[in-house]
């Protein structure tokens, strides 16, 4: 007898019972999993933000600087509460967190959650330029490599996307600022006034985001160019461009619109050292202040903060996948 | 009957492949890898300049002209050699303190390319370890490893490391233990399906029919199936190490000057850029080329072990 049940069945395996529910139960049910991952998800990584500069063993130490007294300590550690159990601070943050109150900066003795509405726009601006310049050049360029598979374009452009991922990102801003605003003079090199000071950091960040979705697209269009359905539609005699465009860049460019979200996430806390070089006063610059200065506060909220909307981004994402393509949730 | 059936069968088979004289012997896999590596060129240019690299690192004290630490204020800046100015005796020129920037080079090259590989080493065998067990064992076990990559994900990895090295101080070994840190999860990911693809074909089966233990299949079953993927993603981690390295260090939470690492050097030549630009485009080509061989071999060893796996 040919064995077509393969040895997952031979072992014994429980049978995925979702297969057999009706496809209501079935959506319903991915949804309320993928969510439960999500918020204790969440849970950890508060605990971990929440941890970070506390992992030295003594945060109040710290503070206090190398030559302080014991007494001198204590009264730092009160006077943050510092001297509470560790899961009471938590609870106490946590709590006050979800009611909008982050605590306030220990350096500048700003709200926390002024500092960060302050300084998101700036860093929602820088990531929203450079995913969209990613996105305008990674996607012809993809679509040409896979159609010229194969051939010095594809060389070219596959050297192209190696070259962007092993650019450093800092030294590439200076070679920027040493080109365009020294050399050429033609761009402002620091300051967040008006768009043109965007430019140069934008392609700094856009340039390292292009190569993995022009790789992404470049795949995607290879394997869906081989597919049936566009066999057809160039039988029946379309127009290659319209074939190219509208009937496979669609199904190719999926997996490049879920990286998009998940690099969006990633870029809140990733412009780190772009910011610093330009000196824009965004997420990232504000986050690398608060850690040199041992500013907790604004350290774990910042930190959790960026790992709350990548979760709540990559859960969309998975959402809308889910929708669109029923294998991702039925398996 | 049947055996009668079989044995006539397989002699047949015996005599065609002896008489007839069009037979050849299908390449074996070692063979066909042998074959692809020999015709790849990015694996051989990538490797050569690795392997340079690595050598040269591993060396660096017989290697480097000058002591990377001593400091020569009567030469402070000399332009490097391809400058009107320029020496052979400082190929790369001086820094401000008059160091020997080649010295330095090869001495952060030493540290960069360690803290790289230490790392991307020590976050392949966590995530390894996850992975496969995940993938394996599955249910719970799954459940968890796949809540902890969840986990790992969402955290803001630049930041983190940064905290991680304020913290604890920009040491070798914390730099090697914060970047394992940050990217054990890839190899976790990768591993987990792949381990699940093999987990259910028939040789896995067959062990376990044999009563083999979990440990035994998992480590001589499994795992030799795995290593081209842990190969490949090692060396590309590796790459990706070195840059986060650099990073940190050039943002004054890595390795603590004067030491150098090329992130160090970066970070110091940034103050004298307009006026010696090649403070900062000498250590900058240098991680560029570095990263983009390490690329190209580990793209290389992917062609080459896996072909099906190209893109």
């Amino acid at each position: 007898m040919p064995n077509t049940s393969g040895p997952a069945e031979v072992r014994g395996l429980q049978p995925d019972g979702i297969d057999h529910s009706p496809r209501a139960t079935a959506v319903l049910s991915y949804f309320v999993n993928r969510l439960t991952v999500a918020v204790l998800v969440a849970i950890t990584v508060s605990i971990f933000a929440f941890s970070l500069l506390r992992l030295s063993g003594d945060l109040a130490a710290e503070l206090a600087g190398d030559d302080a007294t014991a007494a001198e300590i204590a009264e730092v550690a009160k006077s943050y509460g510092l001297d509470r159990p560790f899961h009471i601070q938590y609870l106490d943050w946590a709590g006050s967190a979800l009611q909008g109150d982050l605590g306030v900066s220990i350096f500048s003795n700003e709200p926390v959650f002024d500092v960060i509405t302050q300084a998101l726009p700036v860093t929602l601006q820088l990531a929203t330029y450079s995913l969209i310049l990613s996105i305008v050049i990674a996607i012809p360029l993809g679509v040409l490599a896979a159609v010229k598979q194969n051939t010095w374009f594809d060389r070219g452009a596959l050297v192209f996307a190696v070259s962007g991922q092993a650019i450093p990102n800092f030294w590439l801003g200076l070679m920027f600022i040493l080109l365009f605003g020294v050399m050429l003079g033609w761009l402002p090199i620091s300051g967040q006034d008006s768009w043109v000071h965007f430019i140069l950091p934008t392609l700094t960040i856009g340039l390292s985001a292009m190569p993995v979705k022009m790789r992404l697209t470049r795949a995607g269009m290879i394997e869906v160019l081989q597919s049936d359905y566009i066999r057809t539609a160039r039988a029946k005699g379309l127009n290659p461009n319209i074939v190219l465009f509208k009937h496979a860049l669609r199904n190719a460019v999926l997996p490049v619109v879920s990286v998009t979200m998940v690099t969006f996430g990633r870029l809140l806390g990733g412009t780190v050292v772009v910011e610093s070089i330009f000196a824009l006063n965004g997420l990232g610059f504000e986050a690398l202040q608060a850690i040199t200065r041992q500013d907790f506060p604004v350290v774990q909220s910042v930190v959790a903060f960026v790992a709350f909307v990548y979760i709540g981004l990559t859960l969309l994402s998975d959402l809308i996948n889910a929708q669109l393509d029923p294998r991702i949730r039925l398996s | 009957m049947a055996t009668d059936q079989t044995s006539t069968a397989a002699a047949a088979a015996t005599a065609a492949s002896d008489t007839d004289p069009f037979h050849v012997e299908p390449p074996t896999p070692w063979q066909l890898m042998g074959r692809r590596a020999g015709a790849h060129m990015g694996f051989w240019i990538g490797g050569t300049f690795v392997l340079i690299c690595a050598l040269v690192a591993i060396f660096a004290p017989v290697i480097a002209p000058f002591d990377p630490l001593a400091q020569d204020l009567t030469r402070r800046l000399v332009p490097p050699v391809w400058d009107e100015k320029g020496t052979w005796t400082h190929p790369f020129g001086t820094d401000k303190f008059g160091r020997d920037y080649l010295s330095r080079l090869i001495h952060g090259g030493q540290i960069s390319l360690g803290i790289g590989f230490l790392s991307a080493l020590i976050a392949a065998v966590i995530g390894s370890i996850l992975g496969m067990m995940g993938g394996y064992f599955g249910g719970r076990v799954d459940a968890v490893v796949m809540y902890l990559v969840n986990a790992k994900l969402s955290l803001p990895g630049l930041l983190v490391s940064l905290a991680l090295v304020a913290v604890f101080g920009g040491s070798f070994i914390v730099l090697v233990l914060v970047l394992a840190f940050l990217f054990w999860d890839n190899y976790a990911v990768a591993l987990r399906s792949v381990t699940m693809q093999i987990r259910a074909q028939d040789f896995v089966a067959a062990a376990e029919a044999i009563g083999a233990s979990r440990r035994r299949i998992i480590l001589s079953e499994i795992l030799p199936n795995l290593m081209n993927q842990v190969i490949v993603i090692l060396t590309l981690e590796i790459a990706l190490a070195i840059l986060i390295e650099a990073t940190l260090s050039f943002l004054g939470l890595g390795i603590k000057p004067p030491t150098p690492s090329w992130g160090v050097l970066v970070a110091e030549g940034r103050e004298q850029m307009f006026f010696n630009p090649y403070l900062i485009t000498i250590p900058g080509v240098t991680i560029f080329l570095v990263a983009i061989a390490i690329n190209m071999m580990g793209d290389g060893i992917r062609d080459i072990t896996a072909p099906e796996g190209r893109n």
